[in-house]
């Protein structure tokens, strides 16, 4: 399943993708979990009974604020999470 | 000189103020099945921001089914909308034997005995109400909007969910209900009783929408042309979204805006897919989804024992 969250207002769209048949056997640790500066990803268990990552509830209406230290013009060259995400679960929209 | 003072006239009862916005509520029990002959009856309750429904399934039929507007309270609104439907066929909460809660107020639900997302739910009602030919459903719902692709048995492999910001949702079309002072129902049929299609109002937000709906009508615009210009906008606004998760044949639309063709038949031109018609009441997929996920755990807990 691919889960998005995030939104699309009047500056554009804002997703961050998670595949979760990559996620629920993640060969990486729960990486994701600190590599994020923002710690906005956390294990649940989904309507399925899979326990797969997800954005905090609060973080999908402000991704555009809070992924932007971890953007190119933070510094950084890739983003920390989908660095971490070794088994290439998490992608971002923009 | 005797000066009277008279006292000010107060009306004794306000004029009543009209509720455009007002939808049909509504309350269904299948005449032709009898609960108290069934193995197994599960509930779906699902507390929206705008509307709640309560549905009983019967031995993974759908029996009945009641959708009202939520209160201020959501454990209120679920009771509420669960007595509704208990009272119309003398059901009881314990002749229930599993209860599932969704939509927003899920967790708020005080007789469920498991909370599911709105999503799942939506995806499972859908796959009931539509076949299993559904692939695409767009959710519509009161204060969000939900784009949803599943597989043939109604299992989600692709969402999203936009409930940052209200354009393209029931209570955007309630907003315009009132300023145009059209009950919601008239809306859809109204916007296609204009000479041409009018461009789309901003699609960004439903208070900017509601500021240019007003400039319309000011530049001369009739009532019709600007509700088109609205409902135009709103499908613009869902499509995009549609458009990330890929739309595929098998479209299904829930949620109350379902009802409103004005923005359906918009939607279909302009995917080019026509949505899939049901008898059953688009605003209860949530809530059905919700009982059938209840029966499917039944089933396999008394296969189990």
């Amino acid at each position: 399943m691919i889960a998005n969250y995030g939104y699309k207002d009047g500056s554009g769209e804002y997703y961050i993708s998670i595949d979760t048949d990559k996620c629920i056997g993640c060969t990486a640790e729960r990486a994701c979990l600190t590599a994020c500066p923002k710690q906005m990803f956390e294990i649940i268990t989904d309507d399925y009974d899979d326990e797969v990552a997800w954005v905090k509830k609060p973080n999908c209406r402000t991704l555009a604020y809070d992924c932007a230290d971890c953007k190119p013009s933070g510094g950084y060259a890739s983003l920390p999470c989908i660095t971490a995400c070794t088994p290439g679960a998490i992608k971002h929209s923009w | 000189m005797n000066a009277e003072v008279s006292a000010p006239v107060v009306a004794e009862t306000a004029p009543e103020k009209k509720e455009f916005w007002r939808w049909q509520e509504s309350v269904w029990i299948d005449e032709t099945k009898d609960w108290k002959t069934a193995k197994i009856i599960t509930c779906g309750i699902d507390v929206g921001s705008v509307s709640s429904q309560a549905v009983l399934v019967v031995d993974g039929e759908l029996y009945g089914f009641n959708s009202m507007r939520t209160g201020n309270n959501s454990p209120d609104s679920a009771t509420n909308a669960l007595q509704g439907v208990m009272d119309k066929c003398g059901m009881k909460l314990e002749d229930i034997h599993y209860v599932v809660g969704t939509g927003y107020g899920r967790v708020n639900v005080p007789f469920a005995h498991k909370a599911i997302t709105e999503i799942a739910c939506h995806a499972r009602g859908a796959n009931y109400m539509g076949g299993n030919s559904v692939r695409t459903i767009l959710d519509m719902g009161g204060q969000d909007c939900k784009a949803i692709h599943c597989d043939e048995k109604g299992k989600v492999t692709n969402f999203l969910m936009n409930d940052k910001c209200a354009a393209g949702t029931g209570r955007g079309m309630e907003v315009i209900s009132d300023l145009m002072q059209i009950p919601i129902a008239e809306l859809g049929p109204r916007s296609f009783d204009v000479d041409v299609e009018p461009s789309a109002v901003s699609s960004v937000c439903v208070v900017f929408a509601k500021s240019e709906a007003l400039g319309l009508l000011k530049a001369g615009y009739t009532k019709n042309k600007v509700i088109a210009a609205y409902c135009q906008a709103m499908a613009e606004r869902v499509v995009s979204l549609l458009e990330r998760i890929g739309v595929e044949e098998g479209f299904f639309i829930t949620g109350g805006i379902a009802k409103n063709p004005g923005v359906v038949k918009r939607i279909e031109k302009l995917l080019g897919i026509k949505a899939m018609e049901t008898k059953v009441d688009s605003q209860i997929a949530g809530a059905l989804g919700a009982a059938l996920f209840g029966y499917t755990l039944m089933s396999k807990k008394a296969a189990a024992a």
